[in-house]
């Protein structure tokens, strides 16, 4: 087993497995839908209204042991670390765990109008952005790489939805060991 | 700032420390932390920072009177504030007092990742600007100008000097002293550094070919005049030619040239048109203008012309405190381009090389280190490994002292320090030809085979 997508509060199971699937594709490697006992209400902070990510990391980090390989959290809440007003997500750098969150890919929140498309195409760049941090990757200064910084949903939706090769050879080198 | 930025976080809340850590960590910078303000000046005391993220409210020292302690150690640090009580008095107090910018928690990252990056290339610009200004400041010469003597300080000065002006340069000098050096250190610190230095050997080519070389030629204008060429003084437009070994020039050229050095106009051979040219003259010669001017062999309206500013390189034997740092100088050059290691010179070597008269002055020194790196196989250049065929021993012979054993010894070594070139030996021992053949043969002298 390679990686893990762990639905932690996540309603849309048509996304997950499209996800799933795709990131199997794409990695080529094994992608499992798993579970996790993590309580998400724990890192809910009520003045803010959104979830406190690196508490659920934390948590995760505690309930994924027996979880061979990555594991990714999946919320459909909206995370955020104190410092900052929001985050995508949060992954241990060279780590196992990471975590995203899928709130803020949705369009209505921009438009007012639904896509589908764009909420998967967003979800999967964020998937492989923070499992590439899991394996050690840094922020790429090619905008055509998963990988580039993205402080915005613009940004999201301007860089490439694929490791660029410098970045895919680091990815691919750590799954042989997974 | 060619390195990853060094960037540091001073807030007491642990997870904002955390958070941002791992941030610009992911961002790529070279990121590092502190609790408080104290540990800061602490970390300052061992290496600088480009940028420090402050907390404004910490127990003990705020953020602003760090700001103002980090100010009086590194002025170019750029300071910005973070903090969850806004406000505008403390925001402009905070830029008063040289802040970069001032955010407000909880951070949009869109917002600290264009306040950081923007702060970072505006310091490096800054950076830039400064070297630039700091390189411009500073007279630029060739690598292989150097010397710590006082005639050579004084030659530094005249370049500096005379780079601001557009005039007329004549540099004076033996052979191998440098004269191309000097010319283009003029031409690289003057406003015309930008444009070409166009070099012209003048004694290296026949009148007709000279004439060509100088001012072009157009298509057909000559047998194998295949193409229409620029002249060196149209490639020199913007920028400065340099007229080496100007008393060599023929009395024709000498007309033509001094009509160009006038007009700054000319035409191609076999042309018709007239083409302008704005181009400053440095002009070079070893052989004694002057005589020549009164033997009627150089004109003299183009040696006064030429002869607005002068410039007199010594030979290498008035300025001998220059060679051990010549020496020292091309030990380095050639063990670079040779993957050498040789350290210096040992001090019978260097001993000699004082004493030695140098008639190739420092390209001789050039080459003899050049070619001690190649025979030599110590740490230090042996006598031995020097091109003479000279040592300690016979220099200081005192078996033989009559005035006819020095008189051999001298011209045995001057022959052998001009490679037994018999017309540059007869120039340096100031005698003619005829005489150094008849006192080659009284005293038996042979050329190494």
């Amino acid at each position: 087993m390679n990686l893990h997508l762990v639905p932690l509060h996540f309603s849309n199971m048509n996304l997950l497995n499209q996800i799933s699937f795709e990131v199997s594709r794409r990695l080529q490697a094994n992608v499992e839908i798993s579970n996790l006992p993590v309580d998400i209400n724990k890192a809910y902070n009520k003045e803010r209204g959104q979830y406190f990510s690196t508490l659920l990391l934390q948590d995760m980090v505690l309930t994924s042991q027996k979880l061979d390989g990555k594991v990714m959290g999946l919320v459909d809440v909206d995370l955020f670390v104190p410092v900052f007003t929001y985050v995508f997500g949060e992954a241990q750098l060279s780590g196992k765990n990471s975590i995203v969150s899928v709130f803020r890919f949705h369009e209505e929140i921009y438009t007012g109008k639904t896509d589908d498309d764009l909420l998967y195409e967003r979800t999967l760049k964020e998937v492989l952005h923070e499992l590439g941090h899991n394996f050690g990757l840094l922020h790429c200064k090619d905008w055509n790489c998963v990988m580039h910084t993205s402080q915005g949903i613009e940004e999201v939706d301007i860089k490439g939805n694929f490791y660029c090769a410098d970045c895919h050879a680091v990815v691919k080198s750590n799954l042989i060991y997974l | 700032m060619n390195r990853n930025p060094k960037i540091l976080i001073v807030d007491d809340e642990q997870i904002v420390r955390e958070s941002l850590y791992h941030w610009f960590l992911e961002e790529g910078y070279n990121v590092d932390v502190a609790e408080d303000a104290e540990t800061v000046l602490r970390k300052f005391e061992k290496g600088k920072y480009d940028l420090l993220l402050a907390d404004m409210k910490m127990p003990g020292m705020s953020g602003l009177d760090l700001l103002c302690k980090i100010k009086e150690i590194d002025t170019d640090c750029i300071f910005i504030l973070i903090t969850a009580f806004a406000s505008v008095p403390t925001a402009i107090k905070a830029l008063k007092d040289g802040a970069y910018d001032y955010i407000t928690k909880p951070v949009d990252p869109d917002e600290l990742a264009n306040v950081v990056e923007k702060a970072l290339h505006q310091k490096k610009l800054i950076n830039e600007n400064t070297q630039l200004k700091d390189r411009f400041e500073e007279i630029i010469r060739p690598d292989n100008l150097i010397g710590e003597s006082k005639e050579m300080q004084k030659i530094f000065d005249l370049i500096n000097t005379v780079s601001q002006t557009d005039t007329t340069v004549m540099i004076r000098g033996e052979s191998g002293t440098g004269k191309e050096l000097v010319a283009k250190a003029i031409h690289i610190n003057s406003k015309r550094k930008f444009f070409p230095i166009v070099t012209v050997n003048c004694g290296a080519l026949a009148e007709t070919i000279l004439e060509s070389e100088l001012f072009g030629h157009e298509k057909g204008a000559f047998t194998g005049a295949h193409y229409k060429r620029k002249g060196k003084f149209e490639m020199a437009d913007g920028g400065t030619i340099f007229l080496d070994e100007i008393g060599t020039v023929s009395p024709k050229m000498q007309i033509e040239l001094l009509r160009v050095i006038e007009t700054k106009q000319f035409m191609r051979v076999g042309g018709n048109e007239n083409i302008h040219s704005d181009f400053r003259v440095i002009a070079a010669t070893n052989e004694p203008l002057e005589n020549l001017m009164k033997e009627g062999k150089f004109r003299e309206d183009l040696y006064y012309r030429l002869n607005v500013f002068t410039i007199f390189i010594p030979p290498l034997r008035e300025r001998k405190e220059d060679i051990p740092v010549l020496a020292d100088f091309f030990i380095k050059k050639f063990n670079a381009q040779m993957n050498k290691s040789v350290k210096g010179v040992s001090k019978e070597a260097m001993d000699f090389l004082l004493n030695y008269n140098w008639p190739g002055n420092v390209r001789e020194l050039e080459n003899a280190v050049e070619r001690a790196l190649v025979v030599g196989k110590n740490e230090l250049i042996q006598i031995a490994d020097l091109p003479f065929h000279v040592t300690p021993f016979n220099l200081n012979d005192e078996g033989d002292s009559s005035l006819s054993a020095i008189e051999k010894r001298h011209i045995q070594n001057t022959l052998e320090g001009n490679s037994w070139n018999i017309s540059k030996t007869a120039e340096v021992l100031k005698i003619d030809r005829v005489t150094l053949y008849n006192k080659i043969s009284k005293y038996g002298l042979r050329k190494p085979e």
